[in-house]
Order: C-alpha cells, then structure tokens, then sequence
C-alpha cells in the first residue's frame, strides 16, 4: 500500500485516503466547443501509459479533499515529487537508470523485449 | 508417560505439564510447548500423511514453517476445524483433534496409493495432455476424477465461530526474525531510541538457537542469551515484541503485513481473545533478520517417513527432548548435519554412519566425529533407501559407482546446505545477487527501506552477523530519527565453523526416468520431472516451474526452489543466473481467510446505510431493497399480499388519493458561493443564470464525451446557493467529478461544494391530496399554485422544525418534496402519516416510484441510460442549452458518432398483448425470422406492469427508435417471441395536467 | 407557531453504549456544525465572527469553550457547536466571502475514551496516531474501515469521531470490536 505525501496536509499518508485522478497536464482546450476531431481525441482518450516517470494527478478524497499532481515511477512506485494543482511540472533529475544486474524471472524477460 | 522417544534430560520442556491429544482417535500425551509434530515423533510415529500425487506415505521432514508434507487436519470443536495445518507449527494443546489427510480408508492402507504405480501417467505436465481426448470424456469422467482428486483436506462446512482483529501500526523499525540477528538488531534499535516492533514466527524468540546448541552469546548459553534478551526488549516501552507472529507480506513503501496467532495454542480460550491478530505495520525501516531454511538432499526415495532435515533433528532433541529415532543415519553436503550426530549420540541414540557426498568436508567435525566413534563415509552418496511406511535401510555407495552397502536406520537426518530466506527481501522488489562461490541468491539491490542481516543475507559467521546486524539496527534507528542511546556490543562464538552446501540432484538422483528423487515433496516433483520439463521445450523457470508445479504448493518451494533451479540449469546447461529465480510473493506462509477479512463480517462487512425513518418502515413491515449501500424501502406488503399486490395498490393509491415516499437517500449537494451558476452553468446543459430563487429545474450532467452521467432536479435558494440532487447511487461520483472540474479546470470560480445528503431527510408526498396532507403542518409558506407552482422551493417550517419543501413530482402527481434536518425525519414523517392514513393515502416504496415514474415517461440513469446515451438518444435535446458557449460535454455531443443517424435512441414499448410484461434487458429485432445471429436493433430497459393503464408498459433503447413509432418489433425470448408496437414514453396523463392537483 | 406541536430530534445512536474497559464507546451528545469554505483574506473576519480563530496549520483544531473549528482542507473547515448555536448565523454576520452550509444532522459522533482509544481507532485507521504526530487538538479527515470519519483528539486518551448519520452504526459497531481488542 502506498504513502503519499499530499501537498496540502504536508504529510505522508496511506493510499486508503486517497483516489487516482489519470494523467496530470493534460489542460482542458479553452475554445472546447471548437476544437477538432484530432484534438479532441488528443485530449480525451489518447494517453501514453509510460514505464518509468508518469505525472499523474491524485485526490487526497479522504483527507483534505485536494487534487494534487504526483510524478511517480510506474515500474517502482516509488514517488519522486507530489505538488499543488497549477503548478509546473517539477524539473526530475535524469531518469535512474536500470539497475546492470537484475536475477529475477521479470526483469530478464522485460530485457528480452 | 509423553512418548517413548523423549529422553529423560534433553529438550527445554518440563516432564510434569502434560496434554492430551487425538491422532486419527488415538490418544497421546504431549508436554505443554510441543508441536503437534514433535508429540507425534516422541510417540515413534513419522507416518503422518500421504502425498498429494501419488500418496506416498510421509513424515514429518521439519521443524518449522517450510514444512511441505506434514499436514494435518486440526480442530477444537466441530466448528473449529482446520485443515492443512503444519503439524510443526501447531503448538498442541489440550483436547486438540488431529487427523491425517488425503489417504483412504487408513493412513497405513491408502487406495490412492494405488497412483505410485501408475505415475507414468502422472509425469510432469499430465494434466495438459493425459485428458484432452476424447473430448466427451471430459464431464462425465476426467472433470469428476481431477475433482475428486484435487485439493488437499477437506474444507470445514460450518461458519468460523471465531473473531479476528486488525490494527494499523506506525513504528521506526520493524525486525522480521527474533534469532540471533534480529535480537540484536532489535537490541541496538531499541537502545538508540527507536520504535521497534521485532516479530517472530515461533512461541519463543531464538531462531535457529532452538536447535543451535553449541552457540555461545555474551558467556551464556545461545538459547538462553535469546530468551533474556526477549524479556529485556517485551520490557522496554519502546519495543513491541510479538511471537507467533509471521511477517507474510511486505508491500509498497514500507507496508508489511504480520499476522499473530493469539489463542490457536491456548486449550481454553477467552471470548473476548481474537484468534489472530493482523497487525498493518508501516515502518520507517525494516530489518529482515528472517535467517535461512535448510535443504534436503535429492537422491532416489528420499521421501520415506523418518527422513528429515539434520536441523530438524537437532531440534527435536534439543528444543523438545525427542530422539527421531533410535538408529539415526546422516547424509549431508553441509558440516551443520555433523553437529546433529554429535547431539544424538552424546544422547545415546546410535548414529551408524554419516555419509558425506563431499570429498572433503570441515576438518573440525570430522575430528570430533572420529572423537565420538561416528563412522563417517566421505565422497559417498545415499543411492536409495528402503521400508514401507518408515525407512529402514539406506544403500550407499562410493561415487561414481561401485558397489552399494545397506545400513539400518530408522531414520535419516539430511542436509544440502542452507538457503538464505529472501523471500520478503524479493517481495520488497528488492533484486537478488547469485553468488557463484556459495551458490545461494543473496539481497542485491534494494527498492526499499530495508536491510538484511544475518543468515538471509548470507552472513555465516556468528560474530559477523552479531556486528552486522547492531550497526544495522543502530543506523535504522538514527535514519528513523532517533537520537538516544547506548550502543551495544556483544560477543559470540560458535562450537563448530560450517562448510560446504550443494544445489540439485545428489548422484542418487539417477539419470533414469523412473528414479523419485523427490524435489518438491507436497506436491511430488522429482529431479526426473524437471529434466522431463526441459526435453519438452521448457527453457525458462517460470515455465518449468508451471509445467511441473514444482514450488506452486502451499509452501512455496521453500525446500525445492533452489533444487529444481539447480536441475534445469544442468539440463538447459546455462549458469543459474541465466535462467533465472522466480520472483517470491506474498503470503510467506498461508494465511486465514478470517485474518484477512477481520472485522469485516457481519454487520462490519459493508456500511448498511439506514435512512431516518428505516426503523419506521421496518415497524411497517416494509421490504428493503439494496441501492449502493443504501437500504430502501422497495414496498409495504399489507398482510397476505404479493409484491405484485402490494405495488399493484400502491400505484393506484398514489394517483387516487396519495402517497408518501422515502427520497432521503437521493444525492443532494448545497452549491454556494457568488459563482454558483456560472458554475453550473458548465457542469450541467441546462442554462442557470436565469433561475429564478425559489425556482426548481431539471438538469442533465454529461461527461466530457457527450454521454449523460446523472441527471437531477436543482433548485435555487438564492442568487448564490443551490440545492442539487443527483441519483442515489450517483452522489457521491457526481461531487468528485464537480470537484474535479472544479479545483483543476475552473479554479477561478468563486463556489464551493458540500454534499447534504445526509442533512436532510426528505419526505416526498404525491397524489391529488398531497396539499391538503401537508398543509396543517406547514407554516411560512404558500402552498397554492400561484405561489408555489410546479418546479419551485420554498424554506419555511414543518412540525415546528426547518425545511426546505420542493414541488416537484417524480410520478406526474401534484406533489411536494418535504426536506428536513434528518435527526427530525421520523417525527415529521409520523406527523404527515398520521394526516395520511386517515385519509387513504400509503406509503410506498421504490417498486412503485419505479413504475409511477415510467408511467410518465420519466428516465432513470444508469437504468434506461447506460453510458452511451445523449441527452437526444434519450428525448431530452430540450434540456441542452444552444446558447452557451462551453459546458461540460459541449464538444463531445458533435462527435460524429454521436450526431449520424440511426443511434438507439429511447422509446416506449406496447406489447401486443397487454398483459404481458417484457423482460428488462431483452433484445428487440424486426425480423424474427431472420436466421441467427440475429439483427439486434436495441433492448427493454424498463418494463412494468402499469396498474394505472390496465396493461404492461416499456421503455427500450430502439436503433432510429423516434423514426418507428407505430412500427411492430419483435422480442424474442428462449420459449416464445413477443410482437410489441413502438410508442412514445408518456403512457398516462399524456397532457400533464394532473401535476396541478 | 405555538399551537404546533415541535418535532423530536431522534439522534442515530441515540443509547447506544460500547467499547470495553479500555476504551469506551459512546454517542457525543447533539451538536450544531458548519461545512465551513472560505479564501485566506475571509479567515480573519470569519473567526471574529465566530468567536474561535480559524486554524490554518494542517490537521490543527482551534477550541472555545464547546465551540471548535477543525482544519479540514486549505480552505475547509468543520465548526461545532456542542451547546447547538446557531453558526449559520454566527458566520453570516462576517460579511466576508465564504460558504457555509448547516451539516448539523448530517454528522454524528462518538466519543472515544481511555487507555486503549488509540489502538481502538487503529482498529480501521490507517494514521499513526501517537501522541507526537497526533497530538491534542489534532484532527484530520480520514478513512475508517469503509467509513470516512473525522477525527479530533480532545485530550491525551480521548477522541471525537465525527461520521456521517448513515454510516454511524457501522463505525459504532468497528469502534466497539477495536475497543474489546484494544483491552487485550
């Protein structure tokens, strides 16, 4: 079960208080009722689904009620900074890199791909 | 007397404190702290259980949690019964009942034996191939015999009369293991100041000192150093120390899962007392000092009862007193297995041989054998052994061939080495390091915030792992944060300095295909099946593992994991590394349904949700049905009546006289704020700035792709508060998506949103007397047409108490929405049944609201719409605003999907005849001839029997369905196909004039 | 008007009685509350008007007397009035931007007291409420086994846990089973 530090509480705390929101940045077009077909579907459905850094938005539901945005690695969990809703994407260090010697079953058939 | 095994002197249990036991109903006597299994050796029975395969006979080959095959079945009372329990974990206690499994009719005449001689139909993979022909036979004869045959126990019937609990925890360090390693990580956290929680799977903290006699801490005797130390740290207010407790998860960011097994040892047992405990721990840092699990050797027939692990050996006789046998012969790879023919004889049990496979073993243990005249064989393997259902000989021979030489034992204590347990390490998702030199996966690289000491991370030496794990406990506890302390140190030595180990088949494996060198004993792998895997084109682990089932019973492969790994990279002839380890999951151990569930049983399992006036209903006898979590009243049966008769009455009740109607778990959201309808404005499709205060509408909500997410009457209490309502299952997803457009789309909005749902009880009154009902009762307000006409709000009070009362109708009656603060709901509710009743009015419950409301054509969301619905599919284009510039699904609703033609759109349905009533879901096509598959051109969403219309009634969702009125469709059905004739949705009062009384 | 005859409030967990030694589980006594929504610049007029001073710090509570304001969120409070006062009017006459909406009835609590109320609460609580990271006057909403509550410590030993009216018997009855294995 992850902890999460919210932002807002200032403080780690168990995923039970909190739901997932999907993919962070993703800005709603001002001129909605003109946008295109393209970018509409940009906007709505097209996601990327990424293994490794994710920016993802979490809301802290059961807990301060915040939205708040995460940049999370999805193959660790692991979370590299969670900030208010509105503010930038942090600046992340140089992606960490895979570790050179890896024994497990997961990690040989994920280098075999 | 406790068994004729138990040497007078030995063991660490007192002779005088006895219990009794059943074994298949014979009576045993046990000493308290005995394990099921060491009450059964000290009685000379290894025989305890027959394997799942083949049913071998089998005996007990531990002493503690890896155990695959002594498996019992244990309970307390008929409706404490368990089965699968590790007859070496299982503290016996007084009155316990113990019954061996999976052999019929007797544990020592076993029908299903009768498997052993046919396994060259069971070889590896048999389930994959043996029944795929012919196809027919697979219900009537394989389905019915895999069924029979599968599982092992029987599954208790009765419900658990026992209770378990759950807490959550917080500390600084956790330590998984109280031996050697994890006391004194413990100790050195502990001192520092930290919060430690230290947890340990057996009754006593110690470790592998339960056997490990020849272990020296601090100038006291191991065992005795440990049980010290554990007093000393269950004093310190800062420690938590729990035995009986196995750390069976470790998940995400420091979350491990313990469970404690509270009474399962105790023979009377207080009510109060969970059975087990989960503890929920999350830590700063985690200190794994889980220590490792000794391997049995792989040679031909080395399953046989009385064929056990050499630590296992040592801890019977040195822990619980019990000799496993009176000639104990040893086969070992590893010095360890020497100290355990060192205990035996110096206890005057005769030790015939140690064979050795090594060439040259420790120079320390072979002197000290010569010193106690222990013949030892070195370069000498064990090819196969003897005895029915104990071993009584075993054949040895000099490697590489020559001749063999039969000795009798009746037990054989064997070693291959030992296997650092990472099990949580990996778990963690920490990655394992293969260390060629002492062929063992060892921690490698860390995911979490966790270290390990000792014997699971393949520390050998006893000082080292002293040293190791104190720094480690004193640096988890600083990086924790805390600051005081002493340090400790502590000094250590052990008799002897081990060598050796071996992984896979030892040279009695045989290279045949017909030699069981037993890898996996639960579920009967053999060294051959592995070599069988990989000839039929199995090339990684993880399908060797899955083709032979190797390490997928109960207990993981805690014992063959390493063997079969070792086989497969012979036969593959790749290094190990390269073919990989599997990654170990949670549990460590099983795990009880009841722990996992906990409180959640019962009445705990899901919030019942009770409306003000539930106990009201249920005084009336009402039915209740589940919406959510809610309970609602469905209908009110008077006595004798059908559900049919009770809503049937019901309808016509409310159009003749009244009704009174339970709408308190409708979702409700108070909007407030200075841009409260601007707001709204871009959530809903309705337009809001030009709502009148004191006015009501009827809004629909889309999500962003132009489908309609809720829908629900708002009522506007002033320029700057809203009362919205939503569906009752809706509520809660339609806040979370206000707020979430609400704080990242338009957070410039000046509004603000709290869900009052539960504020108000809300009493909805309908029916052509729903005025003259309330009106003695309400005070401050004008309930005429003129000043409250259909769609409007008004706040006042009723029974003296405040309330918001709506008019509005969701059955096409005059009607009112009564809404009270709920703690007055009953009171005022009884107040208007007490005007009601005496007048002909009912109550009536959400059966009848149902099909009042589609009398009328009125939709449900989630019912007639289903998440591919727009508000034009649904006939409600009114409701959308041309005017403005944005709202939520604005752009959505022109997708061109959503605007061709020929989209289900909703309809009503008349049968042909009237009497009967279509089945909700159905499929409705044009041609019932049409050969299959059919046509479908949509389905009956709602279908009722209307008893105001005197026939049946349905809503459908009909491709170009508003195109076809007056069209007939067909609905066909397993027995029958239904003519139905398109209609519109209004089927009573279509000019609407009875919403004005 | 005063021939009518005044509705009687029936609280949700009216006599109930729970817990064990350690921890004893009882309904707190009616209240009044606001759900309390402002900006920062209504903070200071709000609090004169209502008389406690709204608390900006996370999971801090501000008491006077039996009127307390919880931090809720960075713009959300909850007030409670244990004597019943009218605090839609209290928070009206601020004449500072803000949203108040009347929650009276739709919160319950359970007061949660002794030695054991911490393990009691952690029963279905996921937050570590030792005394140095949930001290006196802290308060957060959180999550108890499936219920949403809010939780306020009162003193050392004693909590309020504030839920919604429907969900109360459930967290009533978990309270109660965390209580009894509090005592163990």
């Amino acid at each position: 079960m992850l902890l999460i530090y919210c932002p807002y509480c200032e403080e780690e705390r168990s995923e039970l208080e909190f739901r997932n929101g999907g993919d962070a940045h993703i800005a709603r077009p001002t001129n909605m009722a003109e946008i295109s077909d393209e970018e509409f579907e940009a906007y709505f459905f097209l996601r990327d689904n990424p293994k490794g850094v994710i920016f993802e938005r979490w809301r802290h539901i059961h807990g301060c009620g915040r939205f708040f945005n995460a940049a999370r690695d999805t193959v660790s969990d692991r979370f590299i900074a969670t900030y208010r809703a509105g503010e930038p994407k942090p600046v992340l260090d140089a992606e960490p890199k895979t570790p050179a010697t890896v024994e497990t079953y997961e990690a040989l058939e994920g280098a075999a791909q | 007397m406790s068994g004729v095994n138990r040497i007078s002197g030995a063991g660490r249990l007192t002779p005088a404190r006895t219990a009794r036991f059943t074994f298949d109903g014979r009576t045993l006597t046990a000493l308290e702290g005995d394990t099921v299994a060491s009450a059964l050796l000290s009685h000379d029975i290894h025989l305890v259980g027959r394997s799942f395969k083949y049913h071998r006979p089998r005996g007990i080959l531990s002493a503690g949690a890896e155990e695959p095959n002594a498996l019992l079945d244990v309970s307390r009372d008929a409706a404490r019964r368990q089965p699968n329990v590790r007859a070496t974990v299982q503290e016996v206690f007084d009155g316990m009942k113990v019954a061996s499994q999976n052999r019929w009719p007797s544990l020592s005449f076993d029908v299903g034996s009768f498997n052993d001689f046919l396994s060259p139909f069971f070889a590896a993979g048999f389930y994959y191939k043996t029944f795929m022909w012919p196809k027919a036979a697979w219900h009537k004869l394989y389905e019915p015999f895999i069924r029979r045959a599968a599982g092992l126990g029987v599954t208790p019937t009765e419900p658990d009369p026992d209770h378990y609990a759950s807490r959550y925890v917080h500390c600084d360090v956790l330590v998984v293991g109280a031996g050697v390693a994890g006391l004194a990580a413990a100790l050195a956290a502990a001192k520092a100041g930290a919060k430690v929680i230290v947890c340990d799977e057996q009754g006593e903290v110690g470790g592998a000192l339960h056997h490990d006699i020849g272990t020296v801490i601090d100038g006291k005797p191991g065992y005795g150093w440990a049980q010290q130390t554990g007093k000393a740290l269950a004093a310190m207010d800062n420690v938590t120390l729990l035995t009986r407790t196995t750390a069976f998860g470790y998940y995400n960011h420091n979350f491990v899962a313990l469970v404690e097994r509270v009474t399962d040892h105790l023979a009377a047992v207080d009510e109060t007392l969970p059975r087990e405990r989960l503890w929920q721990v999350r830590a700063k840092k985690v200190i794994l000092a889980n220590g490792s699990i000794e391997r049995h050797m792989v040679f031909a027939n080395n399953d046989r009862p009385g064929i056990m692990l050499a630590s296992a050996g040592r801890t019977y006789l040195n822990h619980f007193g019990v000799a496993v046998g009176k000639r104990v012969g040893i086969y070992t790879a590893h010095d360890s297995a020497y100290e355990a023919a060192f205990d035996l004889k110096r206890a005057g049990v005769a030790v015939p041989v140690i064979v050795d496979c090594r060439q040259k073993p420790g120079e320390a243990v072979l002197e000290e054998a010569r010193n106690l005249g222990i013949e030892v064989l070195t370069g000498h393997s064990v090819v196969d052994t003897s005895g029915k259902l104990r071993v009584a000989s075993i054949s040895v021979a000099r490697n590489g061939g020559g001749g063999q030489r039969k000795i009798a034992v009746d037990a054989l204590l064997v070693s291959a080495g030992w296997t650092p347990s990472v099990h949580l390490f990996s778990q963690s998702r920490g990655k394992v390091k293969f260390d060629a030199a002492t062929e063992r996966f060892l921690p490698g690289i860390y995911a979490q915030e966790c270290l390990s000491v000792g014997a699971c991370n393949g520390t050998d030496d006893l000082q080292a792992t002293i040293d190791e794990a104190l720094a480690a406990g004193e640096l988890a506890a600083r990086a924790a944060g805390a600051k005081g302390g002493a340090q400790v140190a502590l000094n250590g030595r052990n008799a002897f300095e081990w060598t050796g180990g071996m992984i896979g088949a030892a040279e009695g494996a045989g290279a045949d295909k017909t030699v069981k060198a037993f890898i996996d004993f639960q579920h009967d792998v053999c060294a051959k099946d592995i070599r069988l895997a990989v000839r039929e084109g199995m090339h990684s682990i993880e399908h060797i593992k899955r083709f032979t089932t190797n390490g997928m019973a109960s207990d993981q492969g805690k014992l063959s994991n390493m063997h079969g790994l070792a086989i497969a990279a012979e036969a593959l002839g790749k290094e190990i590394p390269a073919v990989g380890l599997t990654t170990f999951r949670q549990p460590y151990t099983p795990v009880t349904f009841g722990t996992i569930v906990s409180h959640s049983r019962g009445s705990l399992f899901d919030p019942a949700r009770k409306t003000p006036m539930h106990a009201w209903e249920e005084a009336q006898g009402a039915e209740f049905e589940d919406v959510g979590n809610w309970k609602r009243a469905w209908f009110y049966p008077k006595a004798g009546e059908t559900m049919h008769e009770a809503v049937a009455r019901e309808c016509k009740t409310v159009r003749e006289v009244a009704g009174v109607f339970d709408a308190s778990t409708l979702g409700k959201i108070e909007v407030v704020g200075p841009d409260a309808a601007k707001f709204l404005n871009l959530m809903y499709t309705n337009a809001w700035d030009n709502l009148k205060p004191g006015r009501c509408r009827y809004g629909i909500m889309l999500r962003e792709d132009g489908f309609i997410y809720d829908d629900g009457v708002v009522g506007r209490l002033a320029e700057d508060r809203f009362h919205v309502t939503t569906t009752t299952g809706g509520a809660p997803r339609v806040l979370q998506h206000m707020e979430d457009y609400l704080q990242t789309e338009f957070p410039h909005l000046k509004v603000w949103l709290t869900s009052t749902t539960e504020q108000w009880a809300v009493i909805a009154v309908q029916g052509p007397k729903a005025r003259e009902i309330i009106a003695p009762l309400v005070e401050g307000i004008d309930l005429s047409n003129e000043a409250l006409p259909h769609m409007s709000v008004a706040e006042g009070r009723i029974c003296g108490v405040p309330a918001r009362l709506f008019r509005m109708s969701f059955t096409g009656e005059l009607g009112f929405e009564v809404n009270v603060p709920a703690d007055y709901g009953q009171a005022v509710w009884e107040a208007i049944w007490a005007r009601a009743e005496p007048m002909g009015a009912c109550a009536y419950g959400t059966e009848t609201m149902h099909v009042l409301r589609a009398e009328k054509g009125y939709i449900i969301v989630g019912q007639d719409t289903d998440g591919t619905v727009t508000p034009d599919d649904a006939g409600l284009s009114w409701a959308v605003s041309r005017k403005k510039p944005d709202f939520v699904g604005i752009r959505g609703l022109k997708r061109p999907d959503l605007v061709r033609d020929g989209r289900k759109q909703l309809v009503g349905l008349l049968t042909k005849d009237p009497k009967v009533v279509l089945e909700e879901g159905a499929q409705i096509v044009a041609d019932p001839n049409e050969p299959k598959p059919m046509t479908m051109l949509g389905h009956v969403t709602s279908a009722y029997w209307s008893p105001n219309c005197g026939r049946s009634i349905a809503m459908a969702l009909v491709a170009g369905g508003r195109a076809r009125l007056g069209q007939t469709l067909y609905v066909p059905m397993a027995d029958r196909t239904i003519a139905v004739e398109v209609s519109d949705m209004v089927f009573f009062d279509k000019e609407g004039g009875r919403l004005n009384g | 008007m005063a021939d009518q005859a005044m509705a009687t409030r029936k609280a949700p967990l009216e006599g109930l009685r729970g817990g064990s030694p350690a921890a004893t589980v009882t309904p707190a006594v009616p209240a009044s509350r606001i759900a309390l929504r402002a900006p920062a610049e209504s903070v200071s007029a709000l609090s004169a008007a209502l008389g406690v001073t709204l608390p900006v710090r996370p999971k801090t509570s501000a008491s006077t007397a039996k009127r307390h304001a919880l931090w809720l969120g960075p713009d959300e409070w909850l007030v409670i009035d244990e004597d019943g006062a009218d605090l839609m009017a209290a928070a009206a006459s601020s004449n500072a931007l803000h949203s108040a909406t009347d929650v009276s009835h739709r919160n319950t609590a359970v007061i949660v007291s002794g030695s054991g109320a911490e393990v009691a609460i952690n029963s279905g609580c996921p937050q570590d409420l030792s005394l140095a990271i949930f001290p006196v006057g802290a308060c957060s909403r959180t999550i108890f086994g499936k219920a949403e509550i809010i939780l306020f410590r009162t003193a050392e030993d004693s909590f309020r846990v504030e839920c919604w009216r429907s969900f109360s018997s459930f967290v009533f009855g978990l309270l109660s089973e965390g209580a009894i294995d509090a005592g163990h």
